[in-house]
């Protein structure tokens, strides 16, 4: 009975988790004419035209190229700098340290849209309106609070006696950090890596206010523009959707152990 | 070889005074140890010498230069951790090179120089293997490869042996021994095992509440403790301790547990009180009454082997001593017990000093 109930409650977890993702990827491949029939089953005819005409109809790939390199230059920016600072908090005498941390902290309780039309208002006056640099700048500091958290938990779990061994041995404190506590710290450089990535990858409001061109026009805001003045191509948002969903999930579900591992590590020491 | 001068050391964390006023000099390629209870203080010295802590107050000399100011790079020293401290995600090669990759010394040959070190401490096969697949005794092996590579002037050591099983200590420690005289580098050594710092030391320091309670040679500090914190702490198991009184002044006699003795110390006003201390290995039980034993009662009887430890009741205190094997000495059982007068160690209780 007990394994019953659990299986149940795993079952409805699961639908819940996956419908929707799957009821997208049904739509994807439906002829236009059966999108808004109920329940969303499998069409008797599949059909790839929603998928061709989001790369025909749009500038599709420019905007995958763009969400690209700003998720992954503001994880490369979040990482370094958010190492660096996770480990002066974690390991160096720093003075009024805990002060820091609920600084760090308290930055990440801002919601966005109480600071996007002062940033916006930055963006211009530094004159980086609809460039990728507008994008990565903001998802630096953005993610930075939880690169730091997370990270600076990694840290703290490897042993200062490792870290005045390497200081006897003739490290200066950067050697300490790249020679010994970076490569110790790999699962946890991951899993934020990984968070980072995703987050800047969904991230929909800034996008939106930042970018005006396809020039640096990100694959959310993309998606959201497909909507003609008179149609709302469902098959299409769909296809797209799909397309760049599927390698987040990938990727997810391959280095699923590392991420909640990390996710743990900040979750129980942080 | 480096002698090493502690000119009124001090250091404080906030306000808690960890130690206090300490005057001291190592000699030229000693091996001299710091041994104390835990929170007394040791590793906070190992670390102000190794410059990891700054000194509160006072000057730490490696020779004639002071070193306060130094950063542990420019110190020139090497330590060696409780827990080893080796770097998990390289190889024992890599481990052992790593300090003088850092010294980045032209005229060594790095390879050279880990194949030495590893052959002295028989770890040639072991070069390729992680920290992790090693066992402990192999692991503190590792973390001496790695002190030792760079030639340093002074060595520390933070209880390296107590991470080991009874049995590996004991060997590791007569392997320490071997590699101090073959190397003869100053060597400042911290634990809390007074039988390896017996056994280990040229010169032991009895540290307790941040103060060098006594320091000497082990034979000095054993045979002659200065206070009673000292007389406890060294030998193993400790001393018994009885209270005690000066009975009459001239000529003196003391009362201890009902038994009267005259010792050969300074005259002492009536009243006085004492505290006697006795070794275990110098009190003797035995079945058999003999002239001027004392009758106890046997509480508890430990074979060493040998012999036997047995702790007896003296009226109403405990007294450990030995005894040879004798089937006749039962627990609850009564037994004689004697020991040489000129071997006890009369303590004041106030100063708790020896007299």
């Amino acid at each position: 009975m007990k394994k019953t109930g659990f299986y149940i409650t795993l079952f409805i977890v699961c639908i819940y988790c996956i419908g929707p993702f799957l009821w997208q990827m049904i739509s994807s491949v439906k002829p236009s004419s059966e999108l808004t029939k109920l329940p969303p089953v499998l069409p008797h005819t599949l059909t790839f035209n929603h998928y061709i005409s989001v790369f025909q109809g749009h500038p599709f790939g420019r905007i995958i190229a763009n969400s690209f390199v700003v998720s992954m230059i503001s994880t490369v920016f979040s990482l370094t700098f958010g190492s660096l600072s996770a480990f002066g908090l974690s390991k160096l005498n720093i003075k009024g340290k805990g002060l820091i941390f609920a600084f760090v902290l308290s930055i990440s309780m801002f919601p966005p849209i109480a600071t996007v039309s002062p940033l916006y208002l930055v963006i211009r006056a530094l004159g980086l309106r609809d460039t990728w640099w507008a994008l990565i700048i903001t998802y630096t500091t953005f993610t930075l609070p939880m690169s730091i958290w997370i990270l600076s938990s990694f840290f703290r779990e490897i042993p200062d006696e490792l870290y005045r061994a390497a200081k006897v041995d003739g490290c200066s404190a950067f050697q300490i950090f790249y020679k010994i506590f970076l490569p110790l710290a790999g699962p946890g450089i991951f899993a934020t890596a990984i968070l980072v990535f995703i987050f800047s990858w969904n991230e929909f409001l800034y996008a939106l206010t930042f970018t005006s061109t396809t020039a640096s026009r990100t694959i959310p805001v993309g998606i959201a523009l497909f909507p003609g003045l008179h149609e709302m191509p469902w098959g299409d948002i769909a296809a797209a959707s799909v397309v760049v969903t599927l390698p987040l999930i990938i990727l997810v579900l391959i280095f699923q152990r590392r991420i909640i591992e990390g996710l743990a590590a900040g979750a129980i020491k942080g | 070889m480096t002698e090493i001068t502690f000119e009124k050391i001090t250091k404080h964390f906030d306000r808690v005074k960890v130690i206090q006023d300490l005057n001291l000099t190592v000699n030229k390629g000693e091996f001299f140890t710091f041994v104390g209870p835990s929170g007394c203080g040791k590793s906070t010295i190992l670390n102000m010498l190794a410059g990891l802590e700054d000194v509160t107050s006072g000057t730490i000399f490696f020779d004639d230069m002071p070193v306060n100011d130094l950063s542990p790079k420019d110190r020139d020293v090497a330590m060696v951790f409780q827990s080893y401290a080796l770097y998990p995600h390289m190889t024992v090669y890599d481990n052992i090179a790593f300090p003088l990759k850092m010294k980045k010394q032209q005229n060594v040959s790095l390879d050279t120089e880990v194949h030495r070190v590893a052959s002295l401490l028989s770890l040639d096969d072991l070069l390729k293997r992680k920290p992790r697949e090693l066992s402990g005794g192999q692991r503190q092996r590792v973390a001496l490869g790695r002190a030792i590579i760079r030639k340093p002037k002074v060595f520390l050591m933070d209880e390296p042996l107590s991470n080991l099983d009874a049995r590996l200590r004991v060997e590791m420690r007569a392997e320490l021994k071997k590699l101090h005289n073959k190397l003869k580098i100053t060597t400042i050594y911290v634990t809390h095992d007074q039988a390896e710092a017996m056994s280990l030391s040229d010169r032991i320091a009895v540290l307790y509440n941040g103060t060098i309670q006594q320091c000497g040679t082990p034979r000095e500090v054993y045979i002659k403790p200065k206070n009673i914190m000292v007389a406890g702490f060294i030998g193993s198991p400790p001393m018994n301790f009885v209270p005690a009184s000066v009975q009459k002044s001239a000529p003196l006699e003391v009362i201890c547990n009902e038994m009267i003795f005259s010792p050969s110390i300074e005259i002492l006003p009536e009243n006085t009180n004492l505290v006697i201390g006795i070794r275990p290995e110098d009190v003797l039980i035995s079945f058999e009454k003999s002239a001027g034993s004392i009758e106890v009662t046997v509480s508890l009887i430990e074979s060493a082997g040998s012999f036997n430890w047995i702790d007896v009741m003296w009226h109403r205190i405990k007294v450990k001593g030995v005894s040879q094997i004798d089937e006749r000495l039962q627990t609850g059982g009564t037994a004689f017990m004697k020991f040489p007068l000129d071997k006890v160690i009369i303590f004041d209780k106030e100063t708790e000093r020896r007299m």
